[in-house]
């Protein structure tokens, strides 16, 4: 039996996947990113060998992504986070048109073919607004687990509306919203909102299709998937691995490459 | 063509005649400086240089003064003296950085930049007129700005013979008549219409001569990348349009191309996918923009730059040398006008490439400083995809900050770009 793996080297964590030849998860790990790269890629490899319970030896190919990829050097290959993000989507949910990719620093919509091949995408620019940056300042000025931002969000019965895009003076609004007698829940409902409506955006440009997958580690928020699925007035899938899907989508790609490499070469006939 | 080179002499002369060419440009303008003279400011999109050289004017264009500097990597520098003084960061950089040229006592990473003695501004780009009005008020300099009539709608230009480009062409005209006496003024000469006439003469070779060079490029490979390449010989075209050195600079540049073009020579890249750049190139990181680019096997084949930056040198006009000022009314008209159509009906101009350059990928690139270019090139993208199934790039920086230059950012997406490019090549290649 032959493995391949992903490692996704994000901004905030990194995250290993194995698949086995039928495609399934055999396992995944997931640490902090922190100051070493390639430390933190060697790592969350290690353990997802472990949880697999199987040799470094028994993967035959390993494919990074994310923004440190460059950084997995024991990597065979690297894939952009983009083209792997809609790869595990699709894989996951095959239906899927539109892929929402909500990470620390990034904010992604991927429009992807049937073959979860990308047709167009279009990402935040140079700022994070819109992105998982943008709810940890708001966890920091309200003093809340990010964890808990979501479902302490779901409790508003009135949104706050949050007019700032930028995630430095977010802090400063929200605190002054505070001072105003806000109540926490409706505060952090309005920046969900306003989260969602500048991914609303970004998929608005690349064309939203019938079936949208959200992924990255945003999508665990079970507030943000109530504001998406409100501005885009349907139901998005989301999987309890979608933080894993760029991981997933790399190793789905390091498989494609070992059976391609399998294949009979062609003879030649004179 | 007749074999008469040698791929050693010729490959590659066009680049390194351009900048030596370059450099002498910036040497004479030097020394115009130091002896404390006076200089011509004029813009790319309609420079009138064949008017101001009869005048012996030296020409300064602060465009390509700033664009300079960002390519020598000090433009923060001249960008930050000029925020120091009180320029919002949301305006043009090319603006503030000719304002930090001018702060700076004309001092400038390739020479010294002399003072305007005069500033000619044609209404091709809204900032320029703003833009002069600074030197108006840092020198007291005359200002003379040409209005030219653009298309008014899209599709719908007035060609010649029609009365409304005749009427056009007459507007123009009388314009040109008062900018001459504004130059008998500030030169105290009296305008030499054979002088004229040869320096017309200099800019239809010229002229002549770019549309060749653009359209050897139809073939793979391309003989020249747009991005890199071409910005070398936009630098003549506009700094030396007129000249002698000008016109032979072209017509050995044009049978370099021909060369290459002959011999299956293409530019140093190995040339896996066809591309068309539309926007203004980033230049803070500007070769390294490119090899994000190369990398991949990717050349620009053509871009929407290389029409409007040349002032519109691009539809080869050919002056009537009987007829020299009527004729130039009607140059200027023309190729300004396309000009302005490659700013603001791009995606006509980047749909009439497809066909012909065999293009396989546009990459759009709008730029922070100037939203006079970069409004509309979203629409311009949508168009494209909804008439074609090119695919396209979307990137965002600037012409001149690096402040909001992310390299990683920008690398990102040009690989998923390049991952998406050849995904569709292999799918093409199984069916």
């Amino acid at each position: 039996m032959a493995y391949a793996a992903g490692v996704d080297v994000g901004s905030t964590q990194t995250k290993a996947i194995i698949i086995d030849e039928q495609r399934d998860i055999v396992s995944r790990a997931l640490a902090d990113t922190g100051a070493n790269v390639t430390a933190a890629a060697e790592k969350v490899f290690q353990k997802a060998l472990v949880a697999a319970d199987i040799g470094e030896e028994e993967v035959e190919y390993v494919i990074g992504t994310g923004y440190g990829r460059y950084k997995v050097t024991f990597g065979n290959k690297q894939v952009t986070e983009i083209s792997c993000h809609g790869r595990g989507a699709a894989h996951m949910f095959p239906k899927t048109g539109t892929v929402i990719d909500m990470g620390g620093q990034d904010s992604k919509a991927i429009r992807v073919n049937q073959n979860g091949e990308i047709v167009d995408f279009c990402m935040n620019d140079k700022c994070a607004a819109g992105t998982g940056r943008f709810l940890g300042a708001a966890a920091v000025a309200l003093d809340i687990p990010l964890s808990e931002l979501g479902t302490t969000a779901l409790r508003s019965e009135k949104a706050v509306r949050i007019s700032t895009t930028c995630t430095v003076f977010a802090e400063s609004e929200v605190l002054s919203w505070l001072g105003k007698g806000k109540k926490v829940e409706d505060i952090l409902w309005g920046v969900h909102q306003s989260i969602a409506a500048r991914s609303i955006g970004l998929l608005r440009r690349v064309g939203i299709e019938e079936e949208v997958t959200f992924t990255g580690g945003v999508a665990k928020n079970s507030g943000m998937i109530k504001a998406l699925e409100e501005g885009l007035h349907t139901r998005l899938n989301v999987n309890e691995d979608s933080h894993f899907m760029g991981a997933l989508g790399a190793a789905l790609f390091a498989l494609d490459t070992i059976i391609a490499s399998r294949k009979p070469a062609v003879k030649e006939v004179n | 063509m007749a074999q008469k080179y040698l791929s050693d002499d010729i490959v590659g002369r066009g680049s390194k005649d351009g900048a030596a060419l370059f450099r002498d440009w910036f040497q004479e303008l030097t020394g115009v400086a130091e002896q404390g003279k006076g200089a011509a400011y004029v813009f790319v999109m309609g420079s009138l240089n064949e008017i101001l050289k009869t005048f012996d004017f030296p020409v300064v264009f602060p465009e390509i003064n700033s664009l300079q500097t960002a390519v020598r990597r000090v433009a923060l520098d001249y960008l930050n003296e000029a925020e120091d003084y009180g320029y919002s960061p949301d305006i043009c950089g090319y603006v503030k950085a000719d304002v930090g040229v001018q702060l700076r006592g004309g001092e400038h990473p390739m020479g010294r930049i002399p003072k305007p003695s005069l500033a000619v501004v044609t209404n091709a780009c809204n900032t320029y007129i703003k833009w002069a009005e600074i030197w108006e008020r840092m020198y007291d300099v005359p200002i003379f700005t040409l209005d030219i009539p653009g298309t008014r709608s899209e599709g719908n230009q007035f060609l010649p013979g029609t009365p409304n480009f005749e009427n056009d062409m007459k507007y123009v005209a009388a314009q040109l008549q008062e900018l001459i006496e504004l130059c008998e003024k500030v030169s105290g000469k009296k305008f030499d219409i054979d002088k004229f006439r040869e320096i017309l003469k200099h800019t239809n070779t010229m002229n002549r001569n770019w549309q060749k060079i653009l359209e050897f490029n139809q073939k793979s490979p391309a003989v020249l990348n747009a991005l890199t390449d071409g910005t070398i010989y936009l630098g003549v075209a506009n700094g030396l349009r007129g000249t002698p050195e000008g016109a032979k600079f072209f017509e050995e540049l044009a049978e370099e191309m021909e060369f290459k073009a002959m011999n299956g020579i293409g530019t140093l890249t190995e040339e896996k996918f066809r591309l068309v750049f539309v926007g203004v190139p980033c230049y803070p990181i500007f070769r390294r923009f490119n090899e994000f680019f190369t990398e991949w096997g990717g050349v620009f084949v053509h871009s929407t730059y290389l029409w409007f930056a040349s002032g519109g040198a691009n539809v080869g006009f050919q002056y009537d040398l009987q007829n020299p000022l009527d004729s130039l009314a009607e140059g200027v008209l023309v190729s300004v006008r396309d000009a302005m159509d490659s700013m603001f009906h791009h995606q006509a101009v980047t749909e009439s490439f497809i066909t012909p350059f065999n293009v396989e990928g546009v990459v759009y690139h709008p730029i922070k400083s100037c939203r006079t270019v970069s409004t509309g090139l979203a629409d311009g993208r949508r168009h494209l995809m909804e008439k074609t199934d090119i695919p396209t790039l979307f990137i965002e920086s600037d012409l001149m900050d690096q402040r909001v230059v992310s390299e990683a950012q920008m690398k990102n997406r040009i690989d998923a770009f390049f991952e998406g490019l050849i995904s569709k090549q292999q799918l093409a290649a199984d069916i």
